[in-house]
């Protein structure tokens, strides 16, 4: 039996402009869980979907049970005993158990010159393997009626009655109650004692103890190393994941941050798996952070204090006053706006005019006599952001959709630049934009500080939240776990509060 | 950048337009009558009520909805306009001790009958989230049973000739239809264009979860615009009605298709956000011309349902075809 279930040497990719993996090596020994740590965006994901092909590698070669392979495609990589987990499950909640399992590989016989689906032979296979990860269900229940654990146990299962031998675990927590880890926990320990190896990507501490035997850690694209879970301390693991040099790429931050202007109270939120009891203050002025790894539930907090979400219990005051929030008009009434992570999805209104995208916060202010829009004083509204914000565009009454992302972006800002709210949410406000861009929308935040307004960012890029923030919140798994300014804002320390759970 | 215009493309977009076209010249040369002053007058008359039900139907068609209960509601209203402007005398009047009301009285108890259904319809979609082909198919049941229930299904008519003459009536040899139209374009050309309510509604249509984000009123917006909608089906049915001098429960029906069809030749968008008046009034025209060219080319009726059919398919097609193109 070869060393390694799993080799994959000298990975390289590039996609245009970025190397995503720059030589990553990973070894997976046989019948173990290795675990896959870094931060967000640092080649994790990137690095699997090269072993399964669906991204094409540069370079570096895999490795599987000690034979070279050549793996152009998820069917390929499942024919060679490679599965994979997702973190969000892509199941049909209204078919059977069974039927999911055998989805695309139905078990056939004769009905005369037909062939028909084999259901029998599908249940009694699929209540063998349902056995084997402990879940002794009616393989006929509609999988919509299982818990989301249950259904992760179902798809182990699958990829264990496809003979894989090597599973890939991402985030495999990331929506659980701690019961139901426990109960994955066991499926993984009985499997891996029949030799089954696991890849675990996790940002959880804890549970990387609980688990994992072996872990090998990635930082910006590349290898750090790889090590035997006795051998590595967890505050090692957090220096190798954040050890990179800071370089000052951002605008000096000379806001000055007041008194309170928003107060935030045991938020939590109507689901169990989302955030509980939040509470923290934002400062007249101040650009407020918001760090932690991906699953932390910080967009889903913020989204529920702009009333896109609900809550179960909370109160917020803002200017001294309480104020109730049910949906995002009433915050924006009440003086809050927010920039939303997804911008395709819940920003840009894309087969409309820039003019449009700029105004539709705040036609309430151009109404005359109750009715009609004064389209001058629009026009010169929308003329005004475009040449303070710099938009790159012919005219306003391009449609946004032909702008590039770091455009949209600043249109997006222009339109609450617009509206004038007191508290500005904003969430990932530079993913997927250019150098360039980013520093102009880092002097626009600082310059709406320095008018008084309170920003909260949520960024999950390190060097972005230190760089342009007064003050840091730090969550983890749904929970507040850490405030940090000035001194104590440091790489080791967010990573220690991101990581604590 | 993007300037370059495709031809291939523009042709491909256009072509239902460009057809028809070709359609009208061909008709034009060889069948004179068709293009005759009178024809065209025709035309226009009949198209008048029409654009009156697209404008309806184009506000929900923005906000990616639609509404199949257009058509009925035009029979309604129309039937409900002709019962309450039977002559005293008229020979089996249906409510035969209905005070003789002011005829823009009864138009306006038209509206408000309607604009409460017009009233359930949005609150169906935009309340209780039944995607508006479920609820305004619904919807188009119930109205045409309330006609059935109202008239028996007894043809209505003998009307007032204050009736007759606001509907067929002219002024210097323009068709007051044709007035109304002109009027009622405008407004919604300005409610389009110059008020939130236009501005939300194009928001909604491109992007429903962007505009809620940015504060927009979906719900109330979608209400008022399923309102909106209504109220103008109850002016084309009262038009119908008092053009053609009689109504039955049939009035208007599979008017709401023809609707859409007209919008989406015109350039509005089933994929939302996108639509002009301008381009619903064309598209009602080209939609006009198209069954009155195979009228004087002597087709056969039943031949004329197939090709309009055609011509609904192919222009959605089309324009379906412009929104996988922008991806």
């Amino acid at each position: 039996m070869a060393e390694y279930r799993l080799e994959m040497h000298g990975i390289s990719k590039s996609f245009p402009g970025v190397k995503a993996l720059d030589q990553v090596n990973l070894s997976v020994r046989p019948g173990t869980v290795h675990a896959l740590m870094g931060e967000n965006g640092a080649g994790k994901s990137t690095l699997m979907k090269c072993l399964f092909g669906i991204y094409k590698m540069d370079e570096g070669e895999v490795l599987v049970d000690g034979e070279k392979m050549n793996i152009g495609n998820p069917d390929e990589a499942l024919h060679h005993g490679l599965a994979m987990v997702h973190q969000e499950l892509q199941p049909v909640p209204d078919r059977t158990i069974a039927e999911n399992m055998y989805l695309g590989r139905y078990p056939l016989k004769s009905f005369g010159p037909l062939k028909v689906i084999d259901h029998k032979r599908m249940n009694e296979e699929t209540v063998k393997w349902l056995e084997n990860v402990k879940m002794p269900f009616d393989p006929k229940k509609k999988l919509g009626e299982l818990s989301i654990s249950q259904m992760q146990s179902v798809e182990i299962a699958k990829a264990v009655s496809q003979d894989a031998r090597l599973i890939i675990l991402d985030e495999p927590t990331s929506s659980l109650t701690e019961n139901e880890v426990e109960a994955l926990f066991k499926i993984v320990r009985d499997l891996k004692s029949r030799g089954v190896s696991f890849v675990y990507i996790s940002h959880k501490m804890a549970e990387i103890r609980q688990i994992a035997d072996d872990i090998t850690i990635m930082r910006d694209g590349t290898y750090v190393g790889s090590w035997s879970m006795e051998d590595i301390s967890d505050n090692e693991i957090v220096k190798q994941m954040v050890g990179r040099e800071l370089t000052n790429v951002y605008p000096a931050l000379d806001n000055e941050p007041g008194d309170v202007l928003m107060e935030v109270k045991g938020y939590t939120s109507i689901s169990d798996r989302s955030f509980q009891n939040c509470s923290f203050t934002l400062r007249r002025g101040e650009i407020l952070g918001f760090g932690g790894l991906v699953g932390a539930q910080r967009t889903e907090l913020m989204e529920a204090i702009f009333g896109i979400r609900h809550i179960k219990s909370g109160e917020i005051i803002l200017n001294g006053k309480q104020i109730s929030i049910k949906c995002p008009h009433d915050a924006i009434k009440n003086g809050i706006g927010m920039i939303t992570e997804d911008r395709r999805g819940t920003g840009i209104l894309g087969c409309l005019s820039i003019a449009d995208n700029v105004s539709i916060a705040s036609l309430d202010q151009y109404l005359e006599a109750g009715v009609k829009l004064n389209k001058k004083k629009i026009e010169e509204l929308v003329q005004e952001n475009v040449g303070k914000l710099s938009i790159k565009t012919p005219s306003s009454k391009e449609l946004i959709q032909n702008l590039s992302g770091g455009n949209q972006q600043k249109v997006i800002i222009s339109r609450w630049l617009a509206n004038n709210p007191d508290v500005l949410i904003m969430d990932e406000p530079t993913r997927g934009i250019d150098v360039g861009a980013k520093y102009e929308i880092y002097q626009i935040m600082i310059e709406l500080a320095k008018q008084g307004k309170g920003i909260i960012m949520i960024s999950s890029e390190m060097p972005e939240l230190l760089g342009v923030s007064n003050r840091i919140m730090v969550m983890c798994n749904k929970r507040i776990t850490g405030e940090l300014s000035g001194e104590e804002a440091t790489q080791e320390n967010v990573m220690k509060y991101a990581t604590q759970f | 950048m993007k300037k370059k215009i495709n031809i291939k493309d523009t042709l491909i977009n256009n072509g239902i337009i460009l057809l028809l076209a070709v359609l009208v010249v061909y008709v034009s040369i060889n069948v004179p009558a068709f293009r005759s002053f009178a024809n065209l007058k025709n035309l226009a008359i009949n198209a008048a009520p029409r654009v009156i039900v697209a404008l309806g139907v184009s506000g929900c068609l923005i906000t990616k909805g639609t509404d199949l209960s257009a058509g009925r509601m035009v029979g309604l209203a129309g039937c409900l306009a002709g019962i309450m402007l039977q002559k005293a005398d008229a020979p089996g009047k249906i409510w035969p001790n209905f005070p003789q009301l002011n005829v823009f009285l009864v138009l306006l108890i038209c509206m408000a009958v309607c604009s409460v259904f017009g009233l359930i319809n949005g609150i169906v979609v935009a309340y209780l989230n039944v995607p508006a082909f479920i609820g305004t198919l619904g919807m188009q049941m119930i109205v045409y049973g309330i006609a059935l229930v109202i008239t028996n299904a007894v043809p209505i008519g003998g009307y007032r000739a204050d009736f007759t003459t606001v509907t067929q009536g002219n002024i210097a040899g323009i068709p007051f239809l044709f007035i109304y139209l002109v009027i009622a374009a405008a407004i919604i050309w300005f409610v389009y264009n110059y008020t939130r309510h236009g501005k939300y509604m194009y928001a909604i249509g491109g992007n429903e979860s962007a505009a809620e984000v940015s504060g927009v009123n979906v719900k109330k917006t979608k209400i008022i615009i399923y309102i909106t909608a209504a109220c103008l089906y109850a002016i084309a049915g009262f038009l119908f009605s008092g053009k053609s001098g009689g109504a039955s429960v049939n009035l208007g029906m599979s008017y709401e298709l023809e609707a859409i069809a007209a919008c989406t030749i015109g350039g509005v968008s089933v994929n939302g956000g996108i639509g002009r008046v301008s381009g619903v009034i064309i598209g009602v025209a080209v939609f006009e011309l198209l069954k009155s060219s195979l009228q004087f080319l002597g087709v056969n009726t039943n031949y004329q349902f197939i090709a309009q059919g055609i011509v609904i398919v192919v222009a959605i097609a089309l324009d379906i075809r412009k929104y996988i193109a922008k991806k």
